[in-house]
């Protein structure tokens, strides 16, 4: 296996890809023009941040979803309405991989092919469609029908092996199905995707991540996202714990009606004491600045609050519900292993 | 312990994603009981609570709101104080092994919603981000939708419910970065740049969005919010261990028979959650884990009765991360999983920090050549070295992260690496294992 799935032996690739943005003339003659809509568009995006930079990044899916790609205008487009440099936006679009270099096929096809995807079928899914399409990671076919990839995880663990087509899901996929929903694909069909709403296209679901509907009308844009998916394994413990009838412990009261206004503190308010004062404030300011996030976190676990009474009866001492009581060893002695704090 | 749904518990409800259904089932009824709240009230609540953040670090969601600083009654503020107040959400989910936050937005994403007024106005921010990844589509879909119902209800926008607070909500798609999943980096892609991490201090809570104050949160850890405000902290407290209670989305997937989604208290071990997913496949025994997705170190069989909670996994000498737990049997080879990974980090790896940027590529190499039968006996401390020299060294967790698997993995099955060796560098290490096939690409 090669460092990854396309490339050469030995040829590891990092996230620093330096293929060139196509800016070949038979391409760009071929484009689609920006147009004073995409501007306007452009304008409208920026007006949702309280900083116009902000907006690039939509506004590079929105350039995309009139060309296919980050092309040269696209991003000449975008330092303009920005005030930025060509260079400057140039940098962040090479940045993330869904911004296109070269002109995307009428479908993308992502196949996941890291580790829990790859065992379970994910890798024989991308090599036969890789054979049979004759490309590797990041081509296209000579028909402008499939853009091929390896994608990284696609969240959807549960549903491995997955293939997504412009984004969109085919869960629990394996080689056979993954081929007949390619060459329907190549056939000019659009199969429908697993988790619910109709597949559109690369450019469409640009446009949907640029912040508009790529639907015609409103009952179309309804009705993508009212499509049931097919949702077995995320239902799957909410089901078994019907099926056992387990519960989550009762929350204690009744409901405070949202009619009867007047006594917020009953259910929310600490009784007094659990406030904290403006000197653990400043406590907890020093805190912040700790120099690493393992300080914090041991700093957290002694820190002096205590538990609040809430105006809602406590569950009496003692009383026990079935099955949920604390396990005795919940509780270590340090919890302060400085590996624990990662954000990523 | 039995599964709890809580934040799944409307998840098989017929068309859960919308308003109406969403308000049938109890919804922003927390947000009306919060809006009569004063916002301290409400961050001592959540602090009380002991809710620890779900995106992986743990770290006290009451006390990271607590950390943002606000006007002090009767003074002209200054300095941070004084600026505006971002509360960012981070479902740019992607963590390998990690599929929480997509089954929680597409089905339940009203609860994320009221999760983030109500932190917003805890915090007194009255705009707020939910940056989610772009390849999530489908999740990206139903957010938007939700969000546009929560307008047009009142629950977003001018006079909050009449209640003079005004919040603005966007849903902003990221472009495939994992990086952006690290909060700095996350800052710095909304702001429009490459999404690299930031050097800390100063923390977001001080210097974040444009920088201003700002509380960065997970999508899970927001959704937990509306329920903590109608039960109260005693009532989160009553699921699982004391340090870090309340109940958790615990993600199930790989060589199980359900792979899924199952929530339980935190604390829950993986015997009981192998149970609850119908065991390994038949016919086979566990080999290897993870607790918490990629960049957590592996567990083995030893581990199954470790209870799931961020301080006894410490202990055990993993992470919590994201309790997703991918699971491998003894057909997976361990060298060629933790190959996989490591190609992802050095895929992913932002290229701002060299230790990050150079190792990663470099362990892809060591490993590849191991996998493929041409390692040394120097290999398996060349990797060791390598992670040594990446493990602390880089501005975020993405290089730690990259040490997990092959740390881990060197520590409980070093003789799956020798076996790969060829005869006469065993020989140099005194051993001669036969060389089982078995791979991921098979």
């Amino acid at each position: 296996m090669s460092a990854l799935p396309g490339s050469g032996p030995g040829a590891a690739v990092t996230g620093l890809d330096a293929s060139p943005v196509d800016s070949s003339p038979e391409t760009l003659a071929e484009l689609p023009p920006l147009t004073e809509q995409t501007r306007r568009e452009a304008r409208e995006i920026i007006a949702r941040y309280p900083q116009p930079r902000s907006a690039l990044l939509p506004m590079l899916h929105l350039v995309q979803s009139y060309q296919g790609y980050v092309s040269p205008e696209g991003v000449a487009l975008c330092a303009d309405e920005l005030g930025l440099t060509k260079a400057e936006v140039g940098a962040v679009a090479t940045f993330y991989t869904m911004y296109k270099r070269r002109p995307a096929g009428r479908h993308l096809v992502s196949v996941c092919t890291n580790t829990l995807c790859a065992v379970l079928g994910g890798q024989r899914i991308y090599d036969a469609l890789s054979a049979d399409l004759g490309i590797h990671h990041d081509e296209t076919t000579a028909d402008g029908s499939i853009t091929l990839e390896h994608a990284e995880c696609l969240a959807a663990c549960d549903y491995a092996p997955v293939v997504t087509v412009d984004y969109e899901f085919y869960d629990q996929q394996d080689v056979e199905s993954a081929r007949s929903l390619v060459a329907a694909l190549r056939r000019g069909e659009k199969p429908h995707p697993t988790r619910g709403a109709p597949l559109t296209d690369f450019r469409g679901v640009s446009r949907q991540l640029a912040g508009f509907s790529q639907h015609a009308d409103e009952a179309a844009a309804r009705a993508a996202v009212d499509a049931p998916m097919q949702d077995e394994p995320t239902l799957r413990g909410v089901r078994l714990a019907a099926e056992r009838g387990e519960t989550a412990p009762p929350m204690p009261g009744p409901e405070p009606e949202p009619a009867d206004a007047g006594e917020p503190a009953e259910t929310v308010a600490p009784s007094g004491g659990t406030g904290e004062t403006p000197e653990e404030e400043a406590a907890d300011a020093r805190v912040a600045a700790a120099d690493t996030p393992a300080e914090r976190a041991g700093a957290a676990q002694t820190h002096p609050d205590t538990g609040a009474e809430y105006g809602r009866p406590r569950p009496p001492a003692g009383r026990q519900r079935e099955g949920t009581d604390t396990p005795p060893a919940a509780e270590p002695a340090t919890g302060t292993d400085p590996t624990q704090s990662k954000e990523a | 312990m039995p599964l709890t749904p809580v934040l799944t518990s409307r998840w098989g409800a017929e068309q859960s994603w919308r308003l109406a259904t969403y308000e049938r089932l109890d919804g922003y009824s927390a947000l009306r009981t919060a809006l009569r709240t004063d916002p301290d009230e409400l961050v001592a609540l959540v602090k009380d609570s002991g809710l620890r953040g779900r995106g992986g670090a743990g770290f006290p969601t009451g006390m990271k709101w607590s950390f943002i600083p606000q006007p002090k009654p009767g003074e002209t503020p200054t300095g941070p104080a004084a600026m505006p107040k971002y509360l960012v959400v981070n479902a740019d989910e992607g963590e390998p092994g990690t599929c929480k936050d997509l089954p929680l937005m597409m089905t339940d994403p009203h609860s994320l919603v009221e999760g983030v007024i109500i932190s917003a106005y805890a915090i007194r921010s009255r705009f707020a981000v939910i940056y989610v990844r772009g390849e999530a589509v489908h999740a990206h879909r139903r957010l938007v939708s939700a969000v546009e119902e929560a307008y047009a209800a009142g629950y977003l926008g001018t006079d909050i419910l009449g209640s003079g607070y005004d919040l603005e909500l966007v849903v902003h798609a990221g472009a495939g970065a994992y990086i952006c999943g690290e909060e700095t980096a996350l800052l710095d892609s909304l702001e429009g740049y490459r999404g690299q991490p930031r050097l800390k201090p100063p923390f977001p809570a001080v210097a974040g969005l444009y920088g201003a104050p700002t509380v960065i949160n997970n999508v899970e850890t927001l959704a937990s919010v509306p329920f903590v405000v109608r039960g109260g902290a005693d009532w989160f407290k009553e699921f699982g261990p004391e340090k870090s209670p309340g109940p958790k989305i615990y993600s199930i997937s790989g060589r199980v028979v359900r792979p899924g989604q199952y929530e339980a208290p935190m604390g829950t071990t993986m015997r009981e959650l192998l149970e609850m997913a119908g065991g390994i496949r038949p016919g086979h025994q566990l080999k290897f884990w993870t607790p918490g997705g990629s960049s957590t170190p592996y567990f083995t069989a030893e581990h199954l009765d470790v209870p799931l909670d961020f301080d006894s996994v410490a202990a055990a000498g993993s992470m919590l991360g994201t309790t997703a737990l991918m699971v491998f049997d003894e057909t997976d080879s361990i060298v060629e999983a933790t190959l996989r990974f490591t190609e992802f980090y050095a895929h992913e790896s932002c290229g701002k920090c060299t230790p990050c940027r150079e190792g990663t590529y470099w362990l892809v190499q060591v490993l590849e050549r191991i996998a493929h039968g041409r390692g040394t006996a120097a290999d398996l401390d060349v990797l060791t070295d390598t992670c040594d020299n990446i493990l602390g060294r880089s501005f975020c967790a993405l290089g730690d992260g990259a040490t997990s698997c092959i740390t881990s993995s060197l520590a409980y099955f070093r003789d799956d690496y020798v076996a790969l060796l060829p005869p006469e560098e065993q020989a140099r290490l005194g051993r001669s294992l036969r060389l089982e096939p078995a791979g991921v690409a098979s």
